[in-house]
């Protein structure tokens, strides 16, 4: 007994002891760029070097007069903003429909609605600028709310229905013979039970919205500058250290929202 | 005719879920389906305004070596960074799956936290640390690795590791849900049955879990060949991959129609890769099922 006990310890050593390097390896791999970064931005000096030669605020106190950071930050700000709100109204209803169906209509649909994840982003930006352009549009705000809506409503569907797959169906029956209506049904039972779902979905969206580069590329107009363009632009251009500034703001205020999404709607559990 | 209220709300509650699909269904049809349609149209068009029917765009990306090289460059620059995913990601996710419920918390937020800080940001981290005087070179250096400096910015093996770590989430987590719902009895009995470790991670874990490697790999695969801000900050002017290539006939040679029929061989190129995988995808699925 005591032997092959032995022997199968030792095995089970080596794929704990090879699997816990790989993964550890990857989890420094995935954190980090983002530490690394953060750190760099606090530097007092001109270059981008690490460790940073010495520590100062001086570079986040110079973006309170980098105008055309802040306008590009605000005017991504506002696009997110509206993308999330449209992804969620549009994307609930349709994961009701999806939840709710076993048609092969449904099915479509949801084949559809998730598509945007799958295809070129930069392919559908291309082709939505050729688009507005037959139609004799130009590009502007409204028309890129309408293009970050497509490749960020996957997000929210995906949450969505997932949470009304765990939704128990009985509780809907007793809510109707209660008497309760359809909207009531939906506004009193449905909803708070898959708000999580829902919450973590929107969060989803309006990240995926903040940070998009293929569409914004070009659907934005001239005058509206969105941030991620104006960064990735700085980088190919010079290396300025305000952009690891505003690159440090972005990673804060992301954890910032992470931890109240995980608090709030257990983002976590969510993206599982 | 008045229909009684008892059954009216039934009919609305179970019957018809169209109405709800149609609010996206016609922003998809109006945003996502026409301007597609549009794409392919142009794409057989010899310029952006007329209608003279022409597959002179396709012959010409065919013909030319530097185009199709281009898009045997990007697809198989996915395969690679697919791979890299794959083989860092499934020991996250094994670990993942077998940790207490507080630290699968910690380790999924770690996970999904490059995911979420922005692309561009995460690229550009890694300028400061693959940089000639960057983080990479200054280890490298100092522990005797490399006499010079090594060059990994615009490098192919530079962009597929930035790639890899800018995707992985994609990889690990579609991985960690199939792994949390296999049976852990069927790993206990393939070891009371005298397998080792290793015999039942390949006899039972890793089929059992194929689905989600599937899955995690369609995601990784079509970001990672789609990952413009990544592929061009990194890989630089001189490394070209579809999107870029894409970006500069349209914006740059302002060559709408070639753009048009560039973008339309790429799609079709990506969606063939992630429908072969999705086949292999069912099939294993119906083998964890059995």
């Amino acid at each position: 007994m005591a032997a092959p006990r032995h022997a199968t310890d030792w095995e089970a050593l080596s794929l704990r002891l090879v699997f816990g390097v790989l993964a550890a390896i990857a989890i420094v791999f995935l954190v980090g760029p983002t530490v690394i970064m953060l750190l760099t931005s606090f530097t007092a000096s001109q270059s981008l070097k690490f460790p940073p030669d010495g520590l100062s605020l001086r570079w986040y106190v110079a973006l309170l007069d980098a105008d055309q950071m802040q306008a590009a930050a605000w005017n991504s700000l506002v696009v997110a903003l509206w993308t999330t709100l449209l992804s969620v109204l549009l994307g609930t209803a349709a994961a009701l429909g999806i939840a709710r169906s076993r048609s092969s209509l449904a099915r479509a649909c949801d084949v559809l609605f998730m598509s945007p994840l799958l295809l070129p982003a930069l392919a559908f930006g291309f082709a939505a600028l050729i688009f507005i352009h037959k139609l004799g549009f130009a590009p502007s705000i409204p028309v890129l709310v309408l293009g970050h809506t497509v490749v960020c409503v996957p997000f929210v569907l995906r949450t969505t229905v997932a949470a009304l797959s765990q939704l128990d169906p009985a509780l809907l029956d007793a809510s109707q013979s209660l008497g309760a209506g359809g909207w009531m049904t939906f506004r009193r039972v449905t909803l708070p039970l898959i708000a999580p779902g829902l919450g973590a979905g929107a969060f989803l969206a309006f990240m995926a919205s903040f940070d998009n580069v293929p569409v914004s590329l070009f659907l934005a107009d001239e005058r509206s500058e969105m941030l991620p363009i104006h960064l990735w632009q700085q980088i190919e251009t010079n290396l300025d250290v305000r952009t690891a500034a505003v690159s440090g703001l972005i990673v804060i205020f992301t954890l910032i929202l992470m931890l109240l999404a995980e608090r709030l709607a257990g983002l976590t559990r969510q993206m599982r | 005719m008045r229909v009684p209220r008892i059954v009216a709300r039934r009919a609305a509650m179970t019957s018809s879920p169209t109405p709800l699909l149609l609010p996206l269904a016609a922003l998809f049809v109006a945003f996502f389906v026409a301007p597609l349609i549009v794409l392919v149209a142009l794409s057989l068009n010899a310029d952006t305004a007329a209608a003279t029917w022409t597959a002179a765009n396709y012959v010409k990306f065919f013909t030319d070596r530097f185009n199709y090289s281009i898009l045997w460059d990007t697809l198989f620059l996915g395969v690679k960074a697919t791979l890299v995913c794959l083989v860092f990601g499934y020991p996250i996710a094994w670990i993942c799956a077998r940790a207490s419920v507080r630290w699968q918390s910690v380790l999924v937020f770690l996970v999904i936290l490059p995911i979420l800080t922005s692309v561009v940001v995460r690229t550009f981290a890694w300028i400061v640390i693959l940089g000639r005087q960057g983080v990479l070179n200054q280890v490298a250096l100092s522990l005797g690795l490399a006499q010079e400096p090594l060059r990994l910015l615009y490098t192919e093996p530079g962009v597929i590791m930035v790639l890899a770590q800018v995707q992985m989430p994609l990889m690990v987590l579609p991985i960690l849900t199939v792994l949390t719902k296999i049976d852990p009895n069927l790993a206990d009995a393939s070891r009371v049955l005298g397998a080792g470790e290793w015999r039942t991670l390949w006899r039972v874990t890793v089929p059992l879990s194929l689905p989600g490697v599937i899955a995690g790999c369609i995601l990784t695969y079509s970001a990672c060949v789609t990952a413009f801000v990544t592929q061009t900050l990194i890989g630089g002017a001189r490394l070209i991959y579809m999107p870029l290539h894409i970006y500069q006939q349209a914006i740059g040679a302002n060559n709408w129609p070639f753009a048009a029929a560039i973008s339309v061989i790429f799609m079709v190129a990506v969606l063939a890769v992630v429908a072969v995988l999705s086949v292999i995808g069912r099939k294993s699925e119906s083998y964890g099922g059995a």
